[in-house]
């Protein structure tokens, strides 16, 4: 199968005075369609891995192709443009637009992307919603919904313009364990259902497991990866 | 476009205790502007009412003070002139029975009944018309103990002596002319001083009173030698320096509200630039480009600068009118004479416009560089 995320040699080094390697020539393939896991101490670097892969943090060496693009020759509007409609992000802290309602923050991708909000979109916003349980506070500002619900919107919202891969930074990490099962069998679900990639960062041994594969990292380097069949 | 127009919108709703104090603060610089510049206008459009409105803004006259023939002069009206008068004027006694008083009798032709509006002046009576008939000033009327319908006897220098009945009395609102003036036909007049088809000056009200100078310069040229043309303007330097004094310290506290309106508004901005940094972070990683991002501030600039300018100009048109409403004279008429000149009003509403919009510019800018990361990394 085809690989959607190709990483080749990524080193990231913080600071200039006092350096920090974070990552150290880091080499991974993510296939198309897979549904991939990322497990690891905290501080080991997988938020800043998954960063560097969305386009959000630029790697101090190595390369990144995207659908066999190398992102290093990609100008500025076209990483944003990549960044609307290609990946879908679900931060480790739940970011909503606390000026906007759930709906309204779950509608945002579709109207960055510059496409009017049909009725078609909007009962797919709805649909959305239902689907990560929301469908009672989805007129509440992001202000007014706890943090669970508000991570389950930014899920919601991640979903909006079928990207082709989610990057999911502990998307679960302020859920209980029944929402936890849920927000899987979810993705799980738009996994099967629309071939998209998940690359999912998780403290969860028991949600690793569900994956198909399960890369650890350590100390900035990958020391695990096991494909399951 | 129009996500980062719903997005400042929703900005500006969102946090409105800010917007309306941002409002206020374009809005009442734009007020003090139109205040402060139509009341200035309105204050020198009256000065120079009352200097000229009523008068001559050129007078040709012979050097030597002589009788004249216009057409040996060598005058020809142009477009420029909105009101000519062929005046006779001279110095003479009037007496009633035991009382007498030195007057000057002036002549009412078409010209000098507009430039001096005689029939709006008359306190009593009407304008004369024939030759034996005269308007005095009030004072001099008062001096003289007469009243609309008395007979009084005007001697010449030249001891030519008339029966002239007064038919009106005029108030011209200056002391000088109430007591002295009094108004005859002109035919009157020349056949008194003997004076035939001549006037002693020729008295020209101009459409544009600012180019008076100009006009009598043309005017002296095409006139032949021996004439003196004198013009409002060479008369007044001192109030017209004083009024252009005026106008510059009014453009100046002009350029200085809009400078504390621009800066006003800059840091404003920029302070919500740093407000909204997560929330342009979020956006950025969503995938909005960076011209978007930037427009939603260019968008808060000018929805700022609208209803600013637009709060600003009710503001100080309501400022105006109050003003007019209460500062009147006894008399009932308003102290300062106030036109609402909507292009001024326009043009303060349209700078306000544009300097929000160059405030907004630079925390615009400032959200180009603002990178996703870093808000994403210090959640
Ligand atoms: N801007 C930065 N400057 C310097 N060091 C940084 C910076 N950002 C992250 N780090 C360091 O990089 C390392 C990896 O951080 P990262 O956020 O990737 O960890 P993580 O694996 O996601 O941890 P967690 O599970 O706690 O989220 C940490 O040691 C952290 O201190
Ligand atoms: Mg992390």
């Amino acid at each position: 199968m085809a690989n959607i995320i190709e990483l080749k040699n990524i080193n990231k080094i913080y600071g200039t005075v006092v350096k920090t390697q974070v990552l150290h020539d880091v080499s991974l393939n993510i296939e198309t369609g897979s549904f991939n896991a990322i497990i690891g101490q905290s501080g080991s670097g997988k938020s800043t891995l998954l960063n560097i892969l969305g386009t959000l943090d630029q790697p101090t060496s190595g390369e990144i192709l995207i659908n066999g693009i190398p992102t290093s020759k990609m100008k500025v509007p076209q990483l944003a443009a990549l960044r609307n409609e290609t990946l879908g992000f679900i931060f480790q802290f739940h970011y909503l637009l606390p000026e906007f309602t759930a709906l309204e923050n779950v509608l945002m991708p579709v109207r960055i992307k510059g496409e009017k909000v049909t009725p078609e979109v909007l009962k797919k916003a709805h649909d959305l919603m239902d689907l990560v349980g929301l469908s009672k506070v989805k007129n509440n500002l992001a202000t007014q919904m706890s943090g669970g619900q508000q991570q389950r919107t930014a899920i919601a919202r991640s979903l909006m313009n079928d990207p082709k891969i989610i990057l999911a930074d502990e998307p679960t990490g302020n859920l209980d364990s029944d929402t936890t099962e849920q927000v899987y069998e979810l993705m799980r679900k738009i996994n099967k259902t629309f071939n998209t990639t998940f690359l999912i960062i998780t403290h969860d041994r028991k949600v690793a497991e569900k994956t198909d594969r399960i890369i650890e990292i350590k100390d900035g380097r990958i020391v695990l990866d096991v494909v399951k069949n | 476009m129009k996500v980062a127009f719903t997005i400042a919108k929703r900005f500006l709703t969102y946090s409105k205790g800010q917007t309306l104090a941002i409002m206020l603060g374009i809005a009442i610089g734009v007020s003090v502007q139109i205040f402060i510049g139509l009341l200035i206008t309105g204050l020198q459009t009256g000065l120079i009412d009352k200097t000229v409105g009523n008068s001559a803004h050129i007078i040709v006259t012979q050097v030597d003070d002589e009788a004249f023939s216009v057409t040996q002069s060598g005058f020809k009206p142009v477009d420029d002139f909105t009101s000519i008068s062929y005046a006779v004027d001279g110095a003479l006694v009037v007496r009633v029975g035991d009382t007498s008083a030195s007057a000057l009798l002036r002549s009412a032709d078409e010209g000098a009944l507009a430039i001096y509006d005689y029939e709006e002046k008359l306190t009593a009576g009407r304008l004369p018309q024939t030759d034996d008939e005269v308007i005095l000033g009030n004072l001099l009327a008062e001096e003289l103990g007469v009243d609309v319908g008395d007979t009084v006897t005007l001697q010449t220098f030249t001891n030519e002596t008339r029966e002239v009945t007064v038919t009106g009395v005029f108030d011209l609102s200056v002391a000088a002319i109430n007591e002295r003036w009094m108004v005859g036909t002109p035919s009157g007049a020349q056949s008194l001083f003997g004076l035939g088809n001549n006037v002693t000056s020729i008295e020209i009200q101009v459409k544009d009173v600012f180019a008076a100078d100009a006009l009598a310069l043309t005017l002296k040229d095409e006139l032949r030698s021996g004439y003196s043309v004198v013009d409002w303007k060479s008369q007044n330097e001192s109030l017209l320096s004083g009024l252009n004094g005026q106008s510059i310290s009014s453009l100046m506290i002009q350029i200085f509200v809009l400078i504390s309106v621009v800066l006003g508004i800059a840091s404003v901005l920029a302070i919500t630039v740093l407000q909204k940094s997560k929330q342009i972070g979020i956006l950025k990683a969503m995938g909005i480009n960076d011209t978007k991002a930037s427009l939603i501030f260019l968008f808060q600039g000018l929805i700022l600068g609208i209803f600013g300018a637009l709060l600003g100009v009710a503001l100080g048109v309501g400022l105006l009118v109050s003003f007019t409403t209460f500062a009147r004279n006894p008399d009932g008429t308003a102290l300062i004479p106030i036109t609402f000149d909507v292009p001024f009003i326009l043009f303060s509403a349209g700078v306000a416009l544009v300097s929000a919009m160059v405030a907004s510019l630079i925390p615009a800018n400032r959200t180009r560089k603002l990178s996703p990361i870093e808000v994403i990394r210090n959640g």
